[in-house]
């Protein structure tokens, strides 16, 4: 079976350079919006790319994306590069700036990959045909007769050959190919896909060069840092400012209204000052008074509480309902009870939100890393009124995305600040602003009831979700599906949910959803496994075969097939049939799909006398298509994935009072060096689909596999996460 | 107050509150920003370089406290990325979003001028303190082998660029919990 994802279509134009050489102009279109026109080739505006060679040879690729980690810088280009067919040391890469001329400019979601493989690739052979018909006519032969090799055209019969860069210059006044009509390579010739190509910033980063918004600075600009109402939804009405404005170095102290419902800047005081340190001294002498607003009700413990009830009624929404679930748990050979829940998180990327701005004449320059930058340009536009053809917005490389810069609070804050002081400033927030005040993973209760027959097999699956909204609204990142595994396999199933009002702001993490619900799905199911005398692996596996839902994998569906795969391919990596049996010490596996990336895991896991846990191995199988683009990068996301998983499971954002009570790592703790599994061993399925993108899916598993390696050493089966709560610490 | 320091080998006198921690002197008053800011509460290691030869967490020393003294920062530690580290950071292609990397880097350089072979359980102890958002513990621990050996070949053409801690009977680097 092979699914294609070609869900856009490549164009590409070429323009001269001055002084030689030859730009190509990259334009993809979504396919749908090319059937619309009847074919037609775009109007030529929004271009995706831009590829220069010039006459050195030098093949430079702007990249538009944001970088935030995930590789996205190296990955795109890599795919230009070979089916252009030049030597990667002749290429070069440049973050490009927000530009309305580029397009949609984002980093999320782990759509790079599946959106961009095929075109980008087009792309590449389309440019490397009109460099091809470029040398054909400088020599009079058939193109057809010509090859390349590494950034020159060859000509076998008399062994001559040109440089691109030589070319170039004639290739700008060339036509292009339609690069849906190009012949791609075949995967077995690939000098640089599959290959392990480093990071392109790597020189800088083990340097220190400035690399990261918040190393930017300008000549006289000033430093600002905001305190927001420690209640989320609330409104600041009075602060010390006179006596804050009298500090040393502080140039400007005022208050900033809440703007536009649920949206940035929410209210607070900013203080502005010839240094952050002076700003952020200023700070510790602010007193505030506010209106804390209904958000001052929000609390961890009335959550629960709220939940608890709500579970002993009948769902206010179904989301799926299949055969008869309740007579199917009657009659079931045995019934497992459970509820399940997990906490807030925060993003915690290392480094702290930040934003440069500079506000005269009616127009805003930024300086800024963010996954979003158009949409930061719209939030500024509606919460200041600058237009937006009056805002221009630098790209920074960033200290780590994670979902935490989708959201461009920050970015509006330094806007209203930069217009209120009209010089360059820069607003800094401290680690303790982004733990208290981002927008987090919200938390969730599940209360499960699941029935197995006589042999062991799960016939019954109720699941009440409760989760925060609003009547049939859920909060942002709240929701659930009704095809998450094992929806669509089991006879007799419901899924509904209710809702619980809530202020405290939410938002997108790594492998939303997914973090949370493979959590409690796929413990739920080792619980199911082990009442009914059955192996885990074995267990699931019937599961997965009964159905043969044949999902596209790439349209969001399952593939039973591919799951059933990695889920073997795990099993037999870790040796989980041999496992031994000793207390104290045991394998837990669990699996996942999540976008359209199959993952399946193996967590050796032992518990001490004191419950300190370590976590001695990870086996990790995937199946993200037939290719893996850049080795190096997809075992790196690999490991950091699952090494992020694992830190989940000791954290916590509690709430209390409307307001966070964690404020630094000393409280929200990531997982540190002495704690990370000494070996994360990744193997692939390479099935025959199209490459999909491995920002996330590799995450969600990670977290039963270890709570059942838990049960599987201890007897103890962990409900309820953190795993702190139950006495447990990392070993 | 004025405060003179030498840094990366050059004096500088700075015009600061005596209470400004080291790591914003470093950054917003000399200009280099390869020193990190993580946390400000000396719990992610972002901003460790090295003072009087030794690694701390410069979120964590006043300005007041580093006057007179020598401070090596990521900057110092090999411009052209010469270091053994920084080799073996690039071979191996440790970073992923690369923020946590310099703090990493004087980290383990501090460890390998009193450790020049270390074991995995050395490697955890030095770097406990250093956090790493992304989670490239696995490579930053065969970063530090790698160096290790190539800082091994090199020793005898070349001195370390680290200077050698005053005393080795403590550890090089806070172990934190």
């Amino acid at each position: 079976m092979s699914i294609t994802t070609l869900d856009r279509r490549a164009f590409l134009r070429t323009t001269a350079i001055a002084g030689g050489g030859v730009l190509f102009t990259v334009y993809l279109d979504p396919t749908s919006l090319f059937a619309q026109r009847g074919g037609q080739p775009p109007a030529p505006l929004d271009p995706d790319a831009f590829i220069r060679i010039t006459p050195d040879g030098i093949v430079t690729i702007i990249a538009k994306n944001p970088e935030i980690g995930q590789g996205v810088k190296v990955t795109l280009p890599m795919l230009i590069a070979e089916e252009l067919d030049v030597a990667w040391s002749d290429v070069r890469i440049e973050q490009g700036d927000l530009n309305s001329a580029y397009g949609p400019q984002i980093a999320g979601g782990s759509r790079a990959v599946p959106s961009n493989w095929t075109p980008m690739r087009q792309v590449g052979a389309a440019a490397r045909a009109t460099l091809v018909a470029a040398a054909a006519e400088t020599w009079k032969v058939p193109a057809a007769h010509l090859r390349t090799s590494a950034g020159r055209v060859l000509d076998p019969e008399t062994n001559r050959s040109l440089g691109y860069g030589e070319v170039a210059t004639r290739a700008a006044a060339m036509p292009t190919p339609d690069p849906a009509t190009v012949t791609l390579k075949d995967p077995k010739d690939y000098t640089i896909i599959g290959k392990p190509i480093p990071g392109v910033d790597n020189p800088a980063i083990v340097t220190g060069k400035p690399l990261y918004g918040i190393d930017f600075s300008l000549p006289g600009m000033l430093h600002a840092v905001y305190e927001r109402c420690p209640v989320f939804g609330g409104t600041v009405t009075g602060a010390n400012l006179d006596e804050i404005r009298r500090l040393p170095g502080v140039r400007h102290a005022f208050i900033v209204p809440n703007g536009p419902p649920n949206a940035a800047p929410f209210s607070g005081v900013a203080i502005v000052a010839d240094s952050f340190w002076q700003a952020e001294t200023a700070r510790q002498q602010l007193r505030m008074t506010s209106d804390e607003g209904p958000g001052a009700a929000d609390s961890s413990e009335a959550f629960a509480r709220r939940a608890a009830e709500l579970s002993t009624e009948a769902p206010a929404r179904t989301l799926r309902t299949d055969g008869d679930v309740d007579a199917a748990l009657s009659s079931a050979a045995k019934v497992v009870e459970a509820a399940y829940s997990y906490p807030f998180l925060a993003h915690a990327p290392l480094e702290p939100p930040n934003c440069t701005g500079h506000f005269q004449n009616g127009k805003l320059e930024l300086w800024v890393g963010t996954q979003t930058p158009q949409n930061g340009v719209r939030d500024i536009a509606r919460a200041t009124g600058i237009p937006a053809e009056n805002i221009s917005l630098h790209l920074f490389r960033m200290g780590g995305g994670f979902g935490g810069r989708l959201y461009n609070n920050y970015v509006v804050e330094a806007a209203w600040i930069a217009r209120e002081v009209g010089v360059p400033v820069q607003l800094r927030w401290t680690r303790e602003d982004e733990t208290q005040h981002e927008l987090y993973r919200p938390g969730g209760f599940h209360y499960f009831k699941g029935g197995v027959d006589a042999k062991g097999s799960l016939v019954a699956w109720r699941d009440h979700f409760v989760t925060f909204g609003e009547g049939e609204r859920f909060a942002a990142s709240a929701a659930m599906g009704g095809t998450e595994f094992p929806a669509r396999f089991v006879p007799n199933f419901l899924l509904g949910s209710s809702v619980m009002p809530l202020h405290v702001h939410t938002g997108a993490m790594r492998a939303p959803g997914s973090n949370a619900l493979a959590f409690v799905l796929q413990s739920f199911l080792d619980e199911l496994a082990h009442a009914g005398g059955r192996d885990p692996l074995e267990f699931q596996l019937e599961l997965l075969g009964r159905a043969p839902v044949q999902g596209d994998g790439a349209r969001g569906g399952l593939d039973a097939a591919r799951m059933s795969a990695v889920l073997r391919l795990v099993g037999e990596k870790s040796g989980w049939a041999g496992r031994p049996k000793t207390s104290g010490r045991g394998l837990g596996i669990a699996c996942y799909f999540s976008h359209s990336g199959y993952f399946a895991e193996v967590a050796d896991v032992s518990v001490d006398d004191r419950k300190r846990i370590r976590v001695h191995k990870v086996w990790v199988a995937g199946d993200v298509g037939r290719q893996i683009i850049n080795p190096l990068h997809a075992e790196s996301q690999v490991q950091g994935g699952v090494i992020e998983g694992i830190s989940h499971m000791m954290q916590e954002i509690t709430i209390v009072k409307g307001g966070v009570v964690q404020s630094n790592f000393d409280d929200y703790p990531l997982l540190r060096m002495r704690h990370v599994p000494p070996a994360i061993e990744t193997h692939w399925v390479m099935s025959d689909n199209d490459p999909t993108g491995l920002g996330e899916p590799m995450l969600p598993p990670i977290l039963p596999a270890v709570a059942n390696g838990i049960f599987a050493a201890t007897g103890d089966r962990v409900r309820a996460l953190p795993l702190s709560r139950h006495g447990y610490s990392w070993a | 107050m004025l405060v003179t320091l030498t840094v990366n080998g050059r004096s500088a006198t700075v015009d600061v509150a005596a209470d400004t921690p080291l790591l914003w002197v470093l950054r917003d008053v000399l200009n280099l920003k390869g020193t990190k800011f993580g946390c400000g509460v000396g719990q992610c290691g972002a901003c460790t370089v090295h003072m009087r030869g030794r690694a701390v967490r410069s979120c964590q020393v006043l300005v007041s406290n580093a006057a007179g003294a020598e401070v090596l920062t990521i900057e110092g530690l090999s411009p052209t990325g010469a270091h053994p580290l920084q080799r073996a950071w690039e071979e191996i292609d440790v970073p992923e979003c690369g923020y946590c990397q310099a703090g990493q880097i004087m980290t383990a350089a501090a460890l390998l001028t009193v450790n020049p072979q270390p074991s995995d359980s050395d490697i955890d102890s030095a770097m406990n303190g250093n956090l790493c958002r992304c989670g490239t513990y696995l490579r930053i621990r065969q970063g530090i082998h790698r160096a290790a050996t190539l800082m091994a070949a090199d020793g005898s053409r070349r001195q370390p660029d680290v200077e050698a801690p005053d005393t080795t009977s403590e550890p090089a680097v806070p172990v934190s919990k």
